[in-house]
């Protein structure tokens, strides 16, 4: 074995494992299953939420343990689920403006700037500052910012406001997406060409044709470079 | 054309557009420009009373931060409860260093310390101290001849006594701006009296019936409209007057105008910069006198 092997703590109980580990494979090394907590392993689906700590220091860091390397003198436990509230609404009811957010989360008024959110976030999203869009009414600024966000619940987690900054994040993007991001001018004609049933005689004739004559049809199509 | 850093707040961002639009237009007017301070956070709208607080300081120092980094020493703001809170908060944090050294330990992902430098006056201020009432009298286009003004100072300009930009008990610098545009300061005893401020929530009677007083006063002295320099006040003073109407079927109710809405108009400005569509109570009537 040529991997040198570190020292961690997995709740409290020393290990020693393979540096070259993520924290989610050295969990598992170590003889846990992981059944919530972890999910597509590369760094997307925010499931695998963790703290730690590095022996002699008193910080407590935050991140994603499928991306996150062992290292020596960790102290680990991993998050199986972040119970965060979350409002639900009808979209198409909704209006693109700072009420909407007073109303479904008014506790996003309670920042106080701490900016502990953003220096938890695994994706080095400048969460303070969407938090700060919004509560002045920015849901562009807002929705341009969290953009990168994988909903991993840490920022909730740290808040001393207790804003759940990721359902508010989505909120903007999706009133952004909806209501205020310009509209692609060539897509909606697209779409009127194909109501209006441009295509729809090539389509038929294609539905016509043999197995045979559509496997040639298929080999002999245009290729783009 | 002079600059400084200013920071608009939530509020102007949002529902006192008209306060924002109009006032940016009249510094302009004035050469005395106001540059958006790139960052800003919310200050929290009510100043912490609670002496072992600092949480709720932080997003002042970060204002203060922001301000040093850009090179100044002083900002300003239009709306009374963010002046209100940043001075006072900012005082606070300038005038102890171990509240500072807290601060500043605890935002240890930010490049710079706050030194404890920056201050923040209000827009008024400027106007008095900076630009100067003569020089605006100069400036004005249109003077709001056969108006009569309300000053309206309310709490937040006033008090506590450390953060007054004028005698708290007996101020004039609305009343002096007044008088610059051309109008009529009237007598106005209730002028700082509060409004009701954020009981407008929770007990709209109680504002209620303050507006009705406030107002009162202001028409029984003949005035034609109230001035304010607060969001908040300006809720309560003007769309207020529709539950005040409720309650008092006789009431008559009055325009409510944020001084820079009346400064741009005397200014000669386009009145579009108003954004008067956002006051509750129709200012037409008022604009179309002052034009003949
Ligand atoms: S914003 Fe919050 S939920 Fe989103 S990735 Fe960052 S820490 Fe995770
Ligand atoms: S942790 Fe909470 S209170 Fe602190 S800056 Fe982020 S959202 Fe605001
Ligand atoms: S398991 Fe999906 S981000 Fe780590």
């Amino acid at each position: 074995m040529d991997e040198e092997m570190v020292r961690i703590y997995i709740m409290g109980k020393e290990y020693k494992v393979p540096g070259n580990l993520t924290i989610l494979t050295a969990l598992e090394y170590a003889g846990y299953q992981i059944i919530r907590g972890a999910g597509c392993r590369e760094g997307f689906c925010g499931a695998c939420a963790t703290v730690y700590r590095m022996k002699d220091d008193y910080k407590l860091k935050a991140d994603l343990a499928c991306q996150t390397k062992v290292e020596d003198g960790m102290y680990l436990a991993q998050l199986p689920f972040v119970p965060a509230q979350k409002s639900i609404y009808d979209i198409n009811k909704l209006k693109p403006e700072v009420g909407t957010f007073q109303e479904l989360y008014p506790e996003n008024f309670k920042c106080v700037s701490c900016n502990t959110c953003t220096k938890a976030c695994p994706q080095d999203i400048e969460v303070m500052d969407y938090v700060q869009a919004i509560v002045r009414g920015d849901i562009k600024k807002a929705a341009n910012i969290s953009f990168d966000c994988i909903m991993c619940g840490l920022c909730a987690l740290r808040c001393p406001a207790e804003i759940v900054q990721y359902n508010v994040g989505i909120l903007a993007r999706r009133l952004y997406g909806k209501y205020l991001a310009p509209r692609a001018k060539h897509t909606r004609k697209r779409i009127e060409e194909l109501e209006k049933g441009m295509w729809e005689d090539e389509v038929n004739k294609l539905m016509k044709l043999s197995k045979k004559a559509l496997k040639e049809k298929y080999k002999s199509r245009d290729k783009e470079a | 054309m002079k600059e400084i850093i200013y920071y608009p707040g939530c509020t102007l961002k949002n529902t006192a557009k008209n306060f924002e639009d109009s006032a940016i237009a009249c510094s302009e007017a004035l050469d005395f420009k106001l540059h958006e301070l790139k960052d800003w956070y919310c200050c929290g709208t009510v100043y912490s009373l609670t002496s072992d607080d600092l949480m709720h300081h932080i997003a002042t120092v970060r204002n203060l931060l922001r301000v040093q980094e850009e090179g100044q020493e002083r900002f300003t703001t239009l709306c009374s409860m963010c002046y209100n809170t940043l001075k006072r908060s900012s005082k606070r944090i300038n005038e102890n260093e171990n509240d500072r050294e807290t601060l500043n330990s605890f935002m240890d992902e930010e490049e710079n310390n706050y030194e404890g430098k920056v201050d923040i006056i209000h827009y008024l201020q400027i106007l008095r101290d900076e630009i100067g009432f003569d020089i605006i009298k100069e400036k004005v286009k249109r003077p709001l001849k056969n108006l009569k003004l309300a000053p309206y100072y309310g709490c937040l300009l006033l008090r506590p006594n450390e953060v007054a930009i004028d005698d708290p008990d007996s101020p004039s610098i609305l009343e002096d701006l007044i008088t610059a545009m051309g109008a009529e300061a009237v007598y106005f005893p209730f002028k700082n009296e509060c409004c009701g401020a954020y009981e407008t929530v929770a007990e709209v009677d109680l504002v209620v019936e303050r507006a009705h007083n406030i107002i009162g006063n202001a028409k029984r002295n003949g005035a034609d409209a109230i001035l304010v320099s607060c969001p908040l006040c300006a809720f309560n003073l003007d769309n207020r007057q529709k539950e005040v109407l409720e309650k008092y079927p006789d009431f008559e109710g009055i325009p409510v105008l944020y001084f820079t809405q009346a400064l741009a108009l005397a200014l000669g400005l386009d009145p579009d910069v108003c954004r008067f569509d956002l006051n509750y109570q129709p200012v037409e009537d008022l604009v179309r006198g002052i034009e003949q």
